[in-house]
């Protein structure tokens, strides 16, 4: 089971502040083992989106390029204290997740 | 490719002094990436995120004639002492702003990230890249009537994140 998203979504006075930290190896596949000296095979997150209301605001397409456990940080409008803000992830092996977190007010 | 991507970093550094070396180290690094790059672009279709040189990348996302624009503000360290783990955060006053796409230029796959934003999404995004060297951050913003935009800054990194 993947590690669980971390969500934190603030309001700022006219807009919401959403920080998501995708917890994931994301490996470039160029990486070998020190031991083995095999190389690591590429495992990263292809894809996520940021939804509310049941759409999606935010579309997101990655590369091995991005670090690991990498930190994400948006502003959007229209969100309110109290509404739900969903994060879902796939990788290139197919493993997805997705979790929910709550605006909180300033 | 090893002595570039396996943080072997004496042979790297004696390879990296001389100019036509370091232009040799480019040309195994792109030998050796051939397969994973092939293998990648057969399972996972999204153009532009398989491309393993700049113009080839601008290409597939459509941005070959994107205009330079001072609208497009991009904020980083200047110097990163950890190729792994470089912050960048991206500022877009182009009206309409559709979609953002995140490039490091030197990168052995240059695109790193392409963001699409909903109506009501502040055009701006703050995002962790790893680069393999010393590089320009080259920004690529798409406005809804279709134009193109780019802008670009430069980051030194003194340890690659490239095997990182």
């Amino acid at each position: 089971m993947p590690e669980p998203i971390k969500i934190r979504a603030v309001q700022q006075g006219e807009s919401t502040e959403i920080r998501i930290l995708l917890q994931h190896p994301m490996e470039t596949g160029l990486r070998r083992d020190q031991a083995s000296g095999q190389k690591i095979p590429a495992h990263f997150i292809t894809t996520f989106t940021v939804s509310a209301h049941g759409k999606v605001l935010i579309n997101a397409q990655l590369n091995t390029s991005i670090a690991r456990n990498p930190l994400f940080v948006f502003q959007s409008k229209g969100l309110q204290p109290g509404d739900r803000v969903r994060v879902a992830w796939s990788d290139n092996r197919g493993e997805q997740r997705a979790d929910e977190a709550t605006v909180a007010a300033a | 490719m090893s002595a570039r991507c396996t943080g072997n970093d004496r042979l790297r550094r004696l390879l990296i002094k001389s100019t036509a070396a370091s232009a040799a180290v480019g040309a195994l690094c792109a030998a050796g990436l051939l397969k994973p790059t092939r293998v990648l672009a057969a399972e996972w279709g999204r153009s532009g995120f398989a491309a393993t040189s700049l113009p080839e990348a601008l290409k597939a996302i459509g941005a070959a004639a994107s205009a330079e624009s001072g609208a497009i503000v991009i904020k980083s360290v200047e110097i990163s002492e950890n190729g792994a783990l470089v912050p960048c955060e991206v500022i877009s006053s182009i009206p309409d702003t559709q979609s953002i796409a995140v490039l490091v230029e030197r990168n052995p796959m240059p695109l790193a990230a392409s963001l699409s934003f909903a109506e009501g999404v502040l055009p701006r995004v703050r995002l962790q890249l790893k680069m393999a060297e010393s590089s320009r951050i080259r920004v690529v913003v798409r406005a809804g009537d279709g134009k193109t935009y780019h802008a670009s800054r430069e980051v030194r990194v003194t340890l690659g994140g490239c095997g990182a």
